[in-house]
């Protein structure tokens, strides 16, 4: 498969992706030359890290053939234990601030796989389910309180750059260390995905789910994978958003299914399963960052952004569609030959 | 010459009961090394079941022995089956689509290995191998969706020859090929018997049974008729096996003698489809359209049903001139179309016998105040039921537990039911067992002799030569001739198809 796309590059969902990206740019390095400022490029890569890493979880789940909305939920259950522990016991120490919301996520990622193989409904309803479950309890125990005073390790680490540079103007500025995370799990979720035999079985369940089963896949463990990572990913995304906001809030994340999702499937994965890679679903992301980008840089008022974001959506489906009718008119074709 | 080889599967006093139905009564079944084996019989008669205990899907009753190789075992499991190398090419052929053809032909390679990472270079080696085993060549690299049925059912062969197969049952392998891709898939089965593999082939076309089969082995009614060698059968013998009655195929009797054309084609062409195409249909006429899978014959027929928009020519119904904007348009003029697939395109399979039969005639059975009149509904459904012969449980039984005949019938029921004009047929028999194909017959020349015009699109030389009054054979996209009934044989029909 991978071989196959270095001669037919044109025929892949990323290299538009990569077209419509750069065209995108060029237009809006046009409208405002602040844009293509390596100090912008910096934030927007630093303030997407959050829907990105998300992203990548989504997109596993997806190509499962599955669907995750709940992962809003999970992302603020995780990141508010997070926030409770380390403010009440002042714990100053970031690993210990990280380790917590992961497992967490992990946790109630497989209440979602649990559901989803035993009931058989459909995964849309089972995490529409459970996001109302996390979420209600959350609000229920919090009655909806901040959490702001963290010690001084938390408040920190947001700080620290991995490269740095200095404006014209003397500001500092550089590649913040949240973006590292994005790119330890983009490099992990690929090579999970492509040479783990638990990335193939997910392409393969995604792709057939009667064929895997009768080829003696296990279904249900690829399942605990898939919405486990999710989950996971899920706490390390609520992380990165808590350091970025230097809040926590139990309503901050919970809206943000739909940015994740169009991300995702903008990058080529389909809600049909089988299909999405890793490199489409960082594309994705980035041309969500870049079109909300230029939106705000454009001054076009908040309201018309959701607009922009759902034709997004519809028109990245859309475009996802039509391409299986060809590829089945193409099918049909082939037979006939 | 028998003491040389050895069995490779011995069944005996296999039984099975779903409920108080006997699937399978006392029934024996021996398997040799390298022996190509057919296993053939109505629907309903116990073939899927008898595979379903072969690998291990489903227990027999107690009772029962199953041997392999010599040990012995009570019933299998699918682990086991699988391990002693019993392996089904399943009719959907169960590829992953979204996967490359080294990587669905190597699949155990993810699956039964102990280490969690995936080595590529085995993968491809695998899948290499197996392929040069076989003589062919698929490129390794490409998606499976991309590949046409034939090779796909190649890559499932292969599949299973990776995993090391030594006894591959094969479910219906032929119901979307083209006799040259039979022919390649024949050879190929061949070879793999000269290496000792064992091979269960099951088909409703008697005569690639006949051609394929070294035993034949049929089932009735769950029991066991008998195995026989290829030499004691020929086709009629072999029916009259499987159905317990002498089907003389009844050729249908002269239609009407008055001639009224009432579709005209003429110069019809879509390119890379067909192309000139021009012919006429008489009502009362059973016009057979044959020819080599691939021909055109689909998209010709979706053309006249006003789904494929031809690029140039003129159709005339009842000498006017149409033009058929959908299929809306083509109905409006009297034409019905019972698609090729009727289990994806024709049937909504979850839903009851009766509302597949009146969907399409709502019209008729509102009420004042046009909602459904569920009394006028069961009324007009079990008229059909009756009318066509349809064997149903019920008529609130989903559509999906009838028998592939039937299925058939409830689709030719729902189009015949809206008085069409003109009935296209696509390939109505495929897919079904002899006594259903013989229902089928007998109530298409009973429609043509109510003064339908019939479109027969068929694979089989021996059904149209049967059944229809003139005959068409297409091949590349163009008509290449039209015979009337009994001016050509069906050796020589089926000689002109294959040349």
């Amino acid at each position: 498969m991978m071989r196959k796309s270095r001669w037919k590059i044109y025929n892949q969902t990323e290299f538009y992706l990569f077209i419509v990206l750069i065209v995108l740019s060029t237009i809006l390095a046009f409208v405002n030359p602040k844009f293509l400022r390596l100090e912008n490029i910096f934030d927007l890569l630093r303030n997407y890290t959050f829907l990105g890493i998300l992203a990548l979880g989504q997109l596993v789940v997806l190509i499962s053939g599955g669907i995750d909305v709940s992962f809003t939920a999970i992302a603020t259950v995780s990141q508010y234990i997070m926030g409770v522990i380390i403010s009440k016991y002042y714990i100053d120490n970031i690993l210990v601030a990280l380790a917590i919301p992961i497992p967490i996520g992990i946790a109630l990622g497989l209440v979602n796989a649990l559901l989803v193989y035993y009931t058989r409904v459909h995964p849309v309803i089972i995490t529409i389910s459970t996001l109302n479950v996390f979420y209600g309890f959350l609000m229920f125990i919090t009655s909806g309180r901040w959490i702001y005073k963290f010690p001084p390790s938390f408040r920190n680490f947001v700080q620290i750059k991995i490269l740095s540079f200095t404006s014209a103007k003397g500001t500092p500025y550089g590649l913040s260390i949240l973006t590292l995370f994005w790119i330890i799990v983009a490099v992990m979720t690929w090579f999970i995905l492509k040479h783990t035999n638990i990335g193939r079985k997910i392409y393969a369940v995604g792709g057939n789910l009667e064929a895997a089963r009768r080829a003696g896949i296990n279904i249900f463990r690829t399942y605990i994978f898939v919405y486990c990572y999710m989950g996971g990913l899920a706490g390390l995304a609520s992380f990165v958003q808590a350091q970025l906001a230097q809040i926590i809030q139990p309503n901050a994340i919970v809206g943000k299914e739909l940015d994740v999702l169009a991300a995702a499937i903008l990058g080529g994965a389909s809600v049909f399963g089988g299909s999405g890679t890793v490199p489409g679903a960082i594309l994705g992301v980035l041309l969500i960052a870049i079109i909300k980008n230029g939106l705000v840089l454009m001054r076009i008022p908040a309201y018309w952004h959701q607009v922009v974001m759902g034709a997004i959506i519809a028109g990245a489906a859309s475009v996802t569609a039509l391409q299986m009718k060809f590829k089945s008119r193409r099918m049909v074709r082939k037979n006939v030959d | 010459m028998e003491e040389r080889i050895s069995h490779f599967l011995i069944l005996r006093n296999i039984n099975k009961n779903y409920g108080g139905v006997k699937a399978l009564e006392k029934v024996d079944l021996d398997i040799m090394e390298g022996e190509i084996h057919c296993l053939v019989g109505e629907n309903g008669s116990g073939k899927s079941t008898l595979v379903k205990i072969i690998t291990g899907v489903v227990k027999p009753e107690p009772g029962g022995k199953i041997e392999i190789k010599g040990e012995s075992f009570e019933f299998l499991d699918p682990l086991t089956s699988f391990l002693k190398g019993i392996h089904v090419v399943h009719q959907d052929l169960s590829l992953f689509p979204n996967l490359s053809v080294a990587e669905n032909i190597a699949i155990h390679e993810h699956i039964m290995k102990k280490s969690g990472l995936v080595n590529w270079k085995r993968i491809y080696e695998v899948a290499d191998r197996v392929m040069k085993r076989l003589g062919i060549y698929i490129d390794p690299h490409i998606q499976v969706e991309k590949l046409s049925v034939a090779d796909q059912q190649l890559v499932a062969i292969c599949r299973s020859l990776a995993s090391d197969a030594k006894l591959m049952i094969l479910d219906e392998p032929t119901s979307s090929l083209t006799s040259r891709e039979v022919e390649r898939l024949f050879s190929i089965l061949r070879d793999l018997k000269s290496r000792g593999i064992s091979i269960l082939f099951i088909s409703h076309r008697l005569d690639e049974v006949l051609d394929i089969g070294e035993r034949i082995t049929v089932l009735k009614d769950g029991k066991k008729v008998g195995t026989f060698r290829k030499e004691e059968l020929d086709k009629k013998k072999l029916t009259y096996l499987m159905t317990g009655r002498e089907l003389a195929f009844v050729r249908r009797s002269k239609g009407l003698e008055k001639k009224v054309p009432i579709l005209k084609v003429e110069n019809l062409t879509k390119y890379g489809q067909f192309e000139n195409v021009s012919f006429e249909l008489h009502s009362g006429e059973i016009l057979g359209l044959i020819g080599p899978r691939g021909a055109g014959r689909t998209e010709l027929a979706l053309s006249l049903f006003g789904m494929n928009p031809p690029d140039s020519g003129r159709i005339f119904v009842e000498g006017k001139e149409v033009s058929f904007k959908s299929n809306r348009d083509a109905i409006k003029h009297g034409i019905g179309y019972v698609p090729e697939n009727r289990l994806t395109q024709g049937l909504v399979l979850e839903q009851s016998v009766k509302n597949n039969l009146v969907i399409t005639i709502l019209e008729r059975i509102l009420n004042d105040f046009r909602l459904i009149d569920e009394e006028r509904k069961n009324k007009v459904a079990e008229e059909m039921v009756r009318k066509f012969g349809i064997k149903t449980a019920g008529m609130d039984v989903a559509a999906k537990t009838l028998s592939g005949g039937n299925q058939q019938k409830v689709v030719l029921a729902k189009w015949i039911s809206t008085a069409p004009k003109i009935l296209i047929l696509d390939g109505p028999t495929m897919g079904i067992d002899v006594a259903a194909k013989e229902s089928i017959y007998r109530l298409v020349s009973k429609l043509a002799n109510e003064g339908i015009a019939v479109l027969f699109i068929s694979d089989e030389s021996s059904e149209v030569t049967a059944n229809c009054d003139r005959i068409m054979l297409m091949k590349n996209r163009k008509i290449v001739g039209v015979f009337k009934k009994d001016e050509i044989s069906e050796e020589e029909l089926e000689r002109r198809i294959k040349e």
